[in-house]
């Protein structure tokens, strides 16, 4: 019984029963959903595929997911990705065998934007939302700016590897997110930062009064939000074979967002689940997917999530669950006799 | 003439006469550089071109100085072009029935997202965003297509133009310009408009002090609802079509321009006239671009962001200032008692300091 209830107040519980909700719903459409097939060597089928794609968006998530641990937010990483994008494929324009190079550009060009970010946040002391926003809009000016306002094909297949390629029968993205997982969850759980970055989000003051550098940290987790943003621009670039200032990593930060708060990291700082960020990152991927193959038109999708967005942050709400309480009491009279019974008895 | 040195360099006015000045400085720099720049036209233009944004900008400077933020303008702007061109295209309704019934619903879409901020305590940014994801998808379920409206009532609308010596105001403009008027009104004469200032500047004393927290709250959202809404309309009549991808990044730019116009984020500070001020910023960008012709439209972002930039640096830096008078013991007496000579003038002071600080300009 105690298990049970342990369970019950897990915080991967209600992320975990969507996300096995959503996709009992494709299963129920298309019985065949979970079945995965061999063909080239490769593995094919739904739930790769979800992978697959989820995995831009799961890296994303995770740096948004420290951000957020210590009361930030960080709306930039859409542009982020886009200027990462667009850093590689003007390398690769000139040359398409500098694949290394091309890959580091990318890379530090989103640490680079990272630490802008944190430097105003932890050095300069603005509201994160807005230091981060004026990345966001100078930063897909940033991003035409290196493309020339123009689409870049990229043709390099070394670079091509990286988004669309297989290791081992697994997409190559999936690998690259999984790594990242693991090394954050290392860094997190096996080091005393998680613990440090938590005592920021619960309370910055005192966390530097203690004696921990507190502006460093923040400085650190905006830069590696940065850095996962750019992994993704990477990806998503490599995967769609072109680079596009406008509209690579649209909504982006949104999703990303979204997928932080399903996996049940407060937003007000202080608490963060990296498995759940990476379990709202697939709920949402799934969402998608399901959208598409039950034949909902695509367009749905974004009032889909505006009614996830609305119904976990009201169930995350402690007022709103004690309302609802107060009326379940209300409307079901018998109910409420039967607690007190049992409460009796 | 100390005392007026004095109010220019006051904590609060202080980022409106910086956004003056540069504005001042940014037409200036172009009626040098560019011929036929300097002209009325120009001027006038700018509130044509930008009117839609000056209503939503407005809008947002209530969200933002209660505290809140609000990310669905861009897209109830665009739900308002879609529905407005359904009901006219589609079911042939006329003009004077549409326009009361989308404001209506801006309205209402903006005290729901209010009521559920305010009651159960939820983030202003994360309903706003599912508000903006809701808005902008029910414009795809009802058409994924552009609407042109062929009404002539919309068109006669559209085509009305108000000459004022070499240059001419459109219908769009004048709303925005009574907007504007009836803003300043709500926000310094109104006893809503107190509370608003009260509500940002600290929610539980106010609530504390027996002032409507529930309601102010709500209004503020359901207010920026509205001017979404108008804005919506008004955009409407600029391209005279309905369209779900229209508005996209408004809400950036109407943050920007209200931050831009000496609106503190954290709430409490800031006047509307700065907003407009911000817009005036953004568009006079937008309208040198244009005149240069070899600079691409990206740039406009870039310097947008840079200018957003600069502005909340200056934000901090005058926060910080003012922490430090705040904290030694003669400046804070001299601060006391200054602020104890403003406090009567002071709902005029932000209209008024900016005459002053734009007379020698204009």
């Amino acid at each position: 019984m105690t298990r049970i209830r342990t369970a019950l107040q897990h915080s991967l519980l209600w992320p975990c029963v969507t996300l096995v909700a959503l996709v009992l719903l494709d299963l129920a459409h298309n019985p065949a959903f979970l079945s995965v097939t061999m063909l080239d060597g490769h593995l094919f089928g739904a739930p790769i595929d979800i992978l697959n794609r989820a995995a831009p968006l799961v890296l994303v998530s995770l740096g948004m997911t420290l951000v957020i641990a210590t009361r930030g937010i960080d709306i930039s990483v859409g542009a982020v990705v886009a200027i990462a994008g667009a850093a590689a494929a003007t390398i690769l324009a000139d040359d398409p065998s500098r694949v290394g190079l091309a890959l580091m550009a990318a890379l530090a060009v989103g640490v680079l934007a990272g630490m802008w970010n944190g430097l105003l946040v932890a050095f300069v002391g603005m509201q994160p939302i807005i230091a981060t926003l004026i990345l966001m809009v100078a930063g897909r000016g940033v991003a035409q700016l290196l493309t020339g306002g123009q689409i870049i094909p990229i043709g390099a297949p070394g670079y091509l590897m990286v988004g669309g390629g297989y290791l081992a029968s697994i997409p190559c993205s999936v690998w690259v997110a999984t790594g990242a997982l693991a090394l954050t969850a290392l860094l997190m759980n096996r080091t005393a930062l998680g613990l440090f970055i938590r005592a920021i989000g619960v309370n910055p003051v005192a966390t530097r009064l203690v004696g921990l550098r507190s502006n460093a940290l923040v400085f650190g987790v905006y830069t590696f939000s940065g850095l996962t943003a750019a992994l993704a621009g990477v990806l998503i670039s490599s995967n769609v074979r072109s680079a596009d200032g406008n509209n690579a990593g649209l909504l982006l930060e949104l999703d990303a967002i979204l997928a932080v708060t399903l996996g049940g990291t407060s937003l007000l700082g202080g608490r963060f689940s990296l498995a759940g960020t990476v379990v709202g990152a697939l709920i949402i991927q799934t969402l998608t997917y399901t959208t598409y193959s039950i034949g909902v038109p695509p367009e749905a999708t974004l009032v889909v999530k505006a009614a996830v967005v609305l119904v976990v942050s009201v169930i995350q709400s402690a007022t709103a669950r004690a309302w609802l309480m107060r009326q379940l009491r209300r409307g079901l009279p018998f109910a409420a006799k039967k607690t007190v019974s049992e409460a009796a008895r | 003439m100390r005392n007026l040195l004095d109010r220019l360099v006051d904590p609060r006015t202080l980022p409106i006469v910086v956004t003056v000045v540069l504005f001042a400085a940014l037409f200036g720099f172009g009626s040098v550089m560019y011929t036929g720049f300097f002209s009325l036209q120009v001027l006038l233009g700018l509130i044509v071109d930008n009117a839609f944004l000056l209503i939503v900008a407005i809008g947002m400077t209530f969200v933002i100085v209660s505290g809140g933020i609000d990310l669905s303008v861009g897209s109830v702007v665009a739900l308002t072009t879609i529905l407005a061109a359904v009901f006219a295209e589609r079911f042939h309704w006329p003009v004077w029935v549409i326009v009361p019934l989308v404001l209506a619903a801006g309205t209402l879409y903006g005290a729901a997202m209010g009521a559920l901020i305010h009651f159960f305590r939820l983030q202003p940014f994360i309903v706003t965003l599912a508000g903006m994801f809701l808005a902008r998808g029910a414009c795809f379920l009802i058409t994924t297509q552009s609407i042109t409206i062929n009404d002539p009532a919309f068109h006669a609308i559209s085509g009305y133009h108000l000459d004022i010596g070499s240059g001419s105001l459109t219908a769009g403009a004048l709303i925005a310009l009574a907007t504007l008027a009836v803003a300043i009104f709500i926000a310094h004469f109104t006893r809503f408009g107190r509370n608003v200032y009260a509500i940002g500047g600290n929610e539980r004393s106010a609530l504390l002090m027996g002032l409507p927290v529930a309601r102010t709250k709500v209004g503020v959202y359901a207010l920026s609802g509205f001017c979404s809404a108008l804005g919506g309309l008004v955009f409407t009549l600029y391209v005279l079509s309905g369209y779900g991808l229209q508005g996209q990044g408004m809400e950036l730019d109407a943050i920007a321009a209200t931050v831009i116009g000496g609106t503190l984020l954290t709430g409490g500070v800031g006047y509307v006239i700065g907003s407009v001020f911000g817009v005036g910023i953004l568009g006079t960008i937008q309208t040198l671009i244009t005149f240069d012709g070899t600079l691409s439209s990206w740039w406009t972002r870039i310097v947008i962001g840079a200018l957003l930039c600069a502005f909340c640096l200056l934000q901090r830096m005058i926060e910080r200032h003012a922490a430090r008078r705040k904290s030694n013991g003669t400046g804070m007496q001299q601060r006391a008692s200054s602020r104890e000579r403003r406090r009567p003038a002071e709902p005029e002071s932000g209209p008024r300091t900016d005459s002053v600080a734009m007379t020698p300009r204009s």
